[in-house]
């Protein structure tokens, strides 16, 4: 390559990892090849130097495991309190990550890196409790030996025989911003061990002590200065990239480790991990999830995803597949991934097996292409006691017995038959019978079932009958392809059914995915939203579900569901909030804080965590099983993307709200305004008129006097109308709905108008609908403001018409007008508020009246409309539901006496 | 019932705000009614037990006492009619009024003949309950002849049922003044049946039927929407 410069996607790789540095305290590890060689001892003294330069440094675990020369290091330095956990009535002791993040120091000293917490901790793991304080941007200082890396873990294991337990994932050392190696030659370190230097645990001395012997000293020693200067090496590359200096740069490399059962996958993925820091290439570590994996018990499906998550601790990128063919699913993702190699492990079966199955090994050699496929080994490190790796018997003894059973039924028919049909037909009942087998019973027991089925079709059917002699040596043959059909047969059928369960559980949870996300798209507001998610997957997994989202200060309070008693409650809160802050999964069967009682998955939104997913599972088991947990995690996905898009559709709509109601503000200001003080202006003119003038004749003050008091009615009107309005707006009005007769209500408005109806012709004809359920006063107001309305707007004489109407469901009101009509494509704008007619000037109101109108008739579940009526004039028309009969009234009881009053009517 | 009686009558005007007492002094003094004042729901039972007026005038905001609580102490011990004068518009209020022993109700803002004629109303009410059962009311068309229980409308004799009867005589014997669905129901039916309005309103709408010469324009039976009914003083 001429180029002389660097991939740009590197740069940007190299800005991240340089911000994240800068932004996340450093971590330093002091890196040692064994026990004893010093390197606490060295982070003391390197503690001191940073003390003397004026910084502040607090020891958080010490180990100095008594020895004179450290403990007297050490009594300089402020030292943390240790947490004291009562474990099963045992007192351990414990480094206090609580206290060490309240105390908040510059620079902290954490022995150890390694080590496993104390149960009740809330993480399970040191290395973890770092983390936590360099992401709280506290300088480390820590401790580590060879054994306990993660990717040299089962070479050390190798060469001494002892299987280290407690291992650093090496992206804990990859991520560490410098490494000291502490070197001690073997002779002066089995000299200090000689001398007592060397603290070695009691109940493990002997194991322990297989360490030090010189041999494995010296290749641990090379082991811990290789991985060191791995990373020197790792450093120098990446300077020569920061400087510019480039080389002819390989394409970067992406690697593929393919995992098939949990057992070698482990050890592929350590042997991987060596490949690619060789290479710095990217990896992934991929599963194929086949049907019979389904018959796995479910601690194997577990370990599979333990193993899963391994890989993701070295820093590769964990993918499930689910398919048939592993090849297949491996050589897609592959090629979809622009992989270059391929890492498999050495095929164990035998090889028969493999000629008869087809091997993967065998068929990505042959259909990789340009892919480079390496075979490494992949056996079984031996059986580990806790991992049962054998699988349950997929046929219980009872399915041999039911395949039995098949098989002499089938005896039983063909004996029916035999007298009228061929052999050849009585094998093909045979081969029925074992395809039935094979569906229902599964592989073996049809197997069973087909070797059955030849010994008695000869038995019993093949002459000479009732023995297993032949009298054909043609008849060999029919038995030769009878048990090879039936055996074929078995397959075909034992493979139809793993398929059609695997198709079944995918099915189920696609079906789940899709009732929520189709759910979610249903509900409007957020609160709806969460009480679905709720309920939808508490069915799906059988469990309490509970959301969380944080409020102002970024503490989490329950939004949905339920967390159980009171008292749990709290400390539930708080593991939700650590899964919250660190957005990371923590409580039931997780490595944070296990102890909780449910399971918190973060909400991951765009701009980070937007709350908590809760579960508390109402079975007892140590934890969601693998697919089970990453289904939950698409499930947390896809209702923190619902709650993100509900929320925008709030703000948005709040956003629209603000808007409108300030422009109504506005216009309502403006109204004010002019509207009232109008009349003010007339009654403060009129009144000012009556006192100061005594000349005015007695015609003229009472003209003055009748103008006050129209203008307050008016200006008294109005304001009405806005409380109305307001009310209405505010959703204050309650409605009260009654039975009531339409005649006294129409009667109640013409009243109400009084003197101004007088001239008018009025037409009411509400017979059609004697009562109507509604309210009175509402309905009262907006018939009222109908009738103004048309008092305002037609000529004076003109007839005003009420009628009512009944059809299925309701009851339509119209208030008709012979006036002008409304104007082209207005009749739908009157009804907005402050609306006023084009030649209202001789009107003057706030343009409330149609408004209230259909406010009062939105809020009896109505609708309201305007149409011009043929003939001139216009009708307003308004709708509402009308659910049952009127309740029906006793009949009167006959009169008591015919002289105490006037006789009584039959039937009224 | 007499015209002097009314023209000698104390009213007593409740009321905080200084406007509304000088306009009422104005009108009611002219229409020749004594007056004392209140400006508190206190002063105003201090009041009306020392000078022990004919009629009060009663706002329902005061700034100690609610109005309503005012007119359940005066209820305690005096029959002295109250026309609640309220700036509260809402249906609930004036029932809530009425029912605590209130005679009528005028919304502010009022007319002063509005004012005048309620008090008119409640003080000849009054009279009328001091003078004992009456024999015949007369209001406009219709002639209820309660000593021989007959009814006519312009001189037609008209037949009702026993209910409609007692719902007719309940509105006449207070005729003027509002009664509540509540108050109706327990006077013609029994307190149990408080709660089935719809049964006022069938029998209300029956009566107009046969009373009314246009039913959906009373002029004897008025609706007062969302409180009750009452009838037309003549």
């Amino acid at each position: 390559m001429p180029e002389r410069r660097p991939d740009p996607e590197q740069i940007l790789e190299r800005l991240r990892r340089k911000e994240e540095r800068e932004r996340r305290a450093k971590l330093k590890i002091f890196f040692g090849a064994a026990a004893g060689v010093g390197k606490t001892y060295a982070m003391l003294e390197e503690a001191h130097e940073r003390r003397n330069a004026g910084m502040e440094v607090v020891a958080g675990v010490v180990e100095t495991h008594a020895r004179e020369e450290t403990q007297r290091l050490l009594e300089g330095l402020e030292r943390l309190p240790r947490r004291v956990i009562d474990y099963r009535g045992t007192r351990l002791e414990e480094f206090d990550l609580d206290g060490a993040l309240a105390r908040r120091p510059e620079l902290i000293l954490v022995d150890e890196l390694a080590h496993t917490n104390a149960p009740g901790s809330r993480h399970s793991k040191r290395w973890q409790d770092i983390e936590e304080l360099l992401g709280a941007g506290i300088d480390v200082y820590t401790t580590l030996n060879v054994q306990h890396v993660d990717s040299l873990n089962d070479v050390v294991a190798q060469i001494t025989g002892v299987t280290v337990r407690e291992t650093v994932p090496d992206s804990v050392l990859d991520r560490a911003d410098e490494i000291e190696l502490i070197d001690l030659p073997p002779d002066d370190l089995l000299q200090r061990l000689r001398e007592g230097k060397v603290y070695l645990p009691a109940q493990a001395e002997t194991a322990l002590s297989k360490f030090f012997r010189k041999g494995h000293l010296i290749a641990l020693r090379e082991l811990a200065l290789r991985r060191t200067a791995e990373r020197v090496d790792a450093e120098m590359e990446s300077y020569r990239r920061e400087e510019g200096i480039a080389e002819p740069w390989a394409v970067r490399e992406r690697i593929l480790v393919c995992v098939g059962d949990p057992e070698s996958g482990l050890r592929l993925i350590r042997a991987a991990r060596r490949m690619v820091s060789g290479l710095r290439a990217e990896w992934i570590v991929a599963h194929v999830e086949t049907p019979a994996e389904l018959r796995w018990p479910r601690e194997r499906r577990d370990y599979i995803v333990d193993v899963m998550g391994f890989a993701q601790d070295f820093g590769a990128e964990p993918v499930m597949l689910q398919g048939i063919r592993v090849a297949d699913e491996i050589l897609a993702l592959a090629r979809r991934r622009n992989v270059s190699r391929i890492v498999v492990g050495k095929p164990e079966r035998p090889r028969w097996r493999r000629l008869l199955e087809g091997s993967l090994v065998e068929t990505l050699v042959q259909e990789s292409h340009e892919i480079d496929v390496y075979v490494i080994r992949g056996e079984t490190e031996g059986e580990s006691p806790d991992r049962g790796s054998v699988r349950t018997p997929s046929a219980r003894w009872t399915h041999y017995l039911q395949a039995t059973v098949v098989v002499a039924v089938v005896t039983g028919v063909a004996f029916l038959m035999y007298p009228r049909f061929e052999l050849t037909n009585i094998v093909m009942v045979y081969l029925l019978g074992v395809m039935v087998v094979a569906l229902w019973l599964g592989r073996t027991p049809s197997v069973l079932a087909s070797i059955l089925s030849v010994l008695a079709f000869d038995f019993f059917f093949v002459p000479p009958r009732f023995s297993f002699a032949v009298s054909d040596t043609e008849y060999l043959v029919t038995f030769t392809v009878m048990l090879g059909a039936a055996l074929a047969l078995s397959t075909l059928a034992h493979w139809l059914r793993l398929q059609t369960d695997a198709a079944r559980q995918r099915e189920r949870r696609t079906a789940a995915l899709y009732r929520l996300s189709r759910e979610l798209a249903a509900v409007r507001t957020s609160d709806e939203l969460l009480a679905t998610a709720v309920r939808t997957i508490g069915e799906d997994f059988e469990a309490r579900v509970s959301v969380l989202l944080p409020e102002a200060g970024g503490r989490l309070r329950l939004r949905a569901g339920e967390l159980g008693s009171a008292h749990h409650e709290r400390h539930e809160i708080g593991v939700a909030q650590w899964a919250f802050d660190n957005a990371q999964p923590a409580g039931w069967g997780t490595a944070t804080l296990p102890a909780a009682r449910g399971l918190y998955l973060p909400l991951r939104g765009g701009g980070g965590p937007i709350g908590v997913l809760g579960l508390e599972a109402r079975r007892h088991q140590e934890g969601l099983p693998t697919e089970q947990f990453r289904f939950l995690e698409t499930l947390a996905n896809q209702v923190a993307l619902a709650l993100e898009r509900a929320r925008l559709a709030e703000q948005a709509e709040e956003n629209r709200v603000q808007v409108e109601s300030e422009r109504l503000k506005n216009t309502l200001l403006s109204s004010v305004s002019h509207d009232f003080r109008t009349p003010l202006a007339v009654i403060t003119g009129a009144a000012t008129s009556l006192l100061g003038r005594d000349g005015l004749g007695d015609v003229a003050r009472d003209e003055l006097a009748a103008t006050i008091v129209e203008e307050s009615q008016r200006l008294s009107r109005q304001v009405s109308d806005l409380l109305d309005m307001t009310r209405l707006e505010a959703g204050s009005v309650e409605v009260k709905k009654e039975w009531h007769s339409l005649e006294e209500v129409v009667g109640a408005v013409l009243e109400r108008h009084g003197p101004a109806l007088a001239a008018r012709e009025i037409r009411v004809d509400v017979s059609a609908a004697p009562f109507v359920l509604l309210d009175d006063v509402l309905i009262g107001q907006a018939i009222f403001n109908l009738v103004e309305n048309a008092l305002k707007y037609t000529p004076a004489r003109s007839p005003i018409e009420i009628r009512a109407s009944r059809d299925e469901g309701g009851v339509t009101i119209e208030v008709a007008d012979r006036g002008p009509g409304l104007p082209e494509g207005t009749e739908q704008r009157v009804f907005d508020k402050f609306y006023r007619g084009a030649d209202s000037a001789g009107f003057r109101g706030v343009g409330l009246g149609l408004a209230i109108c259909r406010g009062i008739v939105q809020a009896h579940g109505g609708r309201i409309e305007a149409v011009n009526r043929p003939g001139g004039g216009v009708a307003f028309r308004f709708w509402l539901p009308v659910e049952g009969e009127p309740p029906t009234i006793e009949p009167e009881e006959a009169a008591t006496a015919g002289g105490q009053g006037p006789a009584p009517e039959t039937g009224s | 019932m007499t015209e002097e009686s009314t023209h000698q009558a104390l009213v007593l005007v409740v009321d905080d705000e200084l406007p509304i007492r000088r306009f009422l002094k104005a009108a009611l003094e002219g229409s020749g009614y004594r007056l004392t004042e209140a400006t508190s729901g206190a002063e105003a039972l201090r009041e009306a037990a020392m000078r022990t007026p004919d009629i009060v005038v009663l706002d329902l905001g005061l700034p100690d006492l609610d109005g309503i609580e005012v007119t359940r102490r005066l209820r305690e011990w005096s029959g002295v009619p109250i026309v609640v004068l309220s700036a509260r518009g809402r249906e609930t209020d004036k029932i809530a009024a009425l029912d605590a022993g209130a005679d009528d109700y005028v919304t502010k803002p009022f007319a002063i003949g509005e004012l005048l004629a309620r008090i008119r109303v409640a003080l000849r009410h009054r009279a009328r309950v001091a003078g004992g059962e009456e024999s015949a009311v007369t209001v406009g068309p219709l002639h209820l002849d309660l000593a021989r229980r007959r009814v006519t409308i312009q001189g037609k004799e008209i037949r009702l049922t026993p209910i409609e009867y007692r719902l007719l005589t309940a509105l006449a014997r207070q005729r003027g003044r509002v009664l509540t669905h509540d108050q109706i129901l327990r006077e013609v039916w029994g307190p149990a049946y408080t709660r089935r309005r719809h049964y006022l309103r069938v029998y209300m709408a029956q009566l107009r039927q046969k009373l009314e010469a246009d039913p959906a324009r009373p002029r004897i039976l008025l609706t007062e929407t969302g409180v009750g009914y009452r009838m037309a003083e003549e």
